[in-house]
């Protein structure tokens, strides 16, 4: 391949590594010493990532969560424009400004969907398994130079906004990462089988309603703890839908396998573990409750829920 | 009954839930439930680190999609990007936060279902563009908007991508997790079409718009009320 994905850890491993050293010489930051450290940790995996022993990395994960769970990663300053300098920039470059923004999401769909398999010298432009985070990551480059241009901005400046934001996020960039982690350690440890194990052995089947409902409701709970629909659909659906859904009621298996994943999807809208969609919001949109989205979430949720358990008690034999 | 299924890794799920309803910080927890559940799964300090590292580097690919972008929304941020989209907004009369964040619901879930999924998204969409929309579209109505109002046409944006990104793409065969429903049903001795999956999941699709747009629409109402109490 031509591009590849490292190209791009290497990428965000500088930027990180430059957020570290602006952190180190910003004196309005309070805990600027602790701060530094974390982003240049963090700078550390992508960096360094493929030649770091595991060992080493779990310590580099493990000091990173200590130093953010005790309100080390603070705020500098960034030398923000005041809001009358940026209606008048607003005003004078007008629809303009949009250019550098829809260019990360049209270059990411070309890329994924008609470079998808173009070759130079039987070599893959994209990377065949990433081209969708290959193809964001040059959107995400040529926006970059796109709004440059446009704003006659530097490249410098580019990185103390990107850095200003990174910053408002603070912990909440690590947490999906971090949760990504622990669900792979929960795969690795065997929680499907004991959750399946505590679902299955405890209430009774027998009922077509109350296994329809056990198994949405089971795809719904299980991602909630995992955080990730597409680690509950194996289990949940080796543990119920196969066995006494199919099994039992014959069920026809893409209208368990279809709703059971929306269900799970339910699951995913209401939990703190799907970081990604959740908390990450929350920060990039300056709430005060991290947990708002999640919140107000529920209610879309909960009412869909229900109406994926009557969908499937209907549709199950068709 | 089967009688070696080790559920001491449960543990790790209690930690979770303790933490949260602690309030304590959620990296803290996540860190206490990592330990909890490798020593309830009988690894020792050297192992657990191995196995936390290695899948730390494994997943470093997931932080990409959300930093990439920062350099150059900031940027447009700092020239006015949300100042632009509220005024573009503010000219369109008939704009409410309910029926803008409806019209990208649509927009989302369409393109999602034919396997555009990166179309929206909350650092390069909602950040930048939909939210600051939303908020401009009450502001123009109400000039004195709340704080808690603003918040929560903000909360309701982001709500709206996810369940937009959520339910409609699964109605598109070549996602993955089609793919991955397929494999898993094969794993177990059962052949189905990847077209079925796709199909069986518009009726969901089309009940998650018809739920989350009447929320919306309440939205407008809610906001138009809590303005009238505020008011004398």
């Amino acid at each position: 391949m031509i591009l590849r994905l490292d190209f791009f850890y290497l990428v965000l491993g500088a930027m990180l590594l430059m957020i570290a050293v602006m952190a180190l010489r910003d004196p309005h930051n309070p805990k600027r010493y602790s701060s530094a450290l974390f982003w240049a940790l963090y700078a550390v995996v992508y960096l360094a990532g493929d030649w770091l022993s595991p060992v080493a990395a779990g310590a580099v994960m493990v000091v990173m969560a200590l130093i953010a769970g005790f309100g080390g990663v603070t705020l500098g300053r960034y030398g923000e424009r005041s809001p009358e300098q940026r209606r008048d920039s607003a005003q004078r470059l007008g629809h303009k400004l949009l250019i550098p923004a829809l260019i990360i999401p049209i270059t990411t769909m070309i890329g994924s969907t008609l470079l998808k398999d173009v070759k130079f010298d039987g070599l893959f432009l994209l990377d065949p398994k990433n081209t969708t985070l290959v193809s964001l990551g040059c959107g995400s480059l040529f926006a970059v130079a796109t709004a440059c241009w446009l704003t006659r901005a530097t490249p410098l400046q580019a990185m103390r906004e990107s850095r200003r934001l990174v910053d408002h996020l603070g912990w909440a960039v690590v947490l999906p990462h971090m949760l990504a982690v622990l669900g792979l350690l929960f795969t690795e440890a065997g929680m499907g089988k004991a959750v399946a194990h505590v679902v299955t052995s405890y209430i009774n089947m027998d009922v077509k309603l109350v296994a329809v409902a056990v198994y949405c409701i089971g795809m719904a709970l299980f991602t909630i703890i995992m955080g990730n629909g597409f680690a509950a659909f194996p289990v949940i659906a080796g543990g119920v839908g196969i066995p006494v859904l199919v099994g039992v009621y014959h069920a026809n298996p893409a209208v368990m396998a279809a709703i059971g994943m929306f269900s799970a999807y339910c699951g995913t809208l209401m939990t703190p573990m799907a970081a990604n969609f959740n908390i990450v919001p929350a920060a990039l949109l300056e709430l005060p409750d991290k947990n708002a989205v999640v919140k107000i979430q529920v209610a879309t949720a909960l009412p869909l829920l229900l109406a994926n358990i009557a969908l499937l008690y209907f549709l199950l034999n068709m | 009954m089967n009688h070696t299924v080790n559920l001491w890794p449960l543990l790790g799920v209690a930690v979770i839930i303790l933490g949260f309803a602690l309030r304590a910080h959620p990296v803290l927890v996540v860190i206490a439930a990592c330990a909890v559940t490798g020593f309830a799964a009988a690894m020792d300090v050297g192992h657990l680190l191995a196995v936390l590292g290695a899948a730390f580097i494994k997943t470093r690919n997931l932080p990409l999609i959300l930093l990439l972008p920062l350099a150059a929304i900031g940027l447009l941020e700092r020239y006015g990007l949300k100042e632009h989209a509220q005024a573009s907004i503010a000219r369109i009369k008939s704009a409410t936060t309910g029926r803008l964040l409806i019209v990208y619901l649509a927009i989302r879930e369409i393109t999602a279902a034919f396997g555009l999924t990166s179309i929206g998204g909350h650092p390069n969409m909602v950040r930048p563009l939909i939210a600051p929309m939303a908020e401009g579209a009450a502001e123009n109505r109400y000039p004195a908007l709340t704080d808690a109002l603003r918040h929560r046409i903000r909360a309701m944006s982001a709500a709206t991508d996810n369940v937009g990104l959520f339910f409609g793409e699964d109605v598109f065969v070549a996602f993955g997790a089609i793919v991955l429903m397929q494999t898993i049903l094969r794993g177990e001795g059962i052949e189905v079409d990847p077209l079925h999956i796709a199909m069986w999941g518009i009726p969901t699709a089309v009940t998650a718009f018809i739920i989350h747009s009447w929320r919306l629409h309440r939205l407008d109402a809610h906001i138009a009320r809590a303005m009238m109490k505020g008011q004398p």
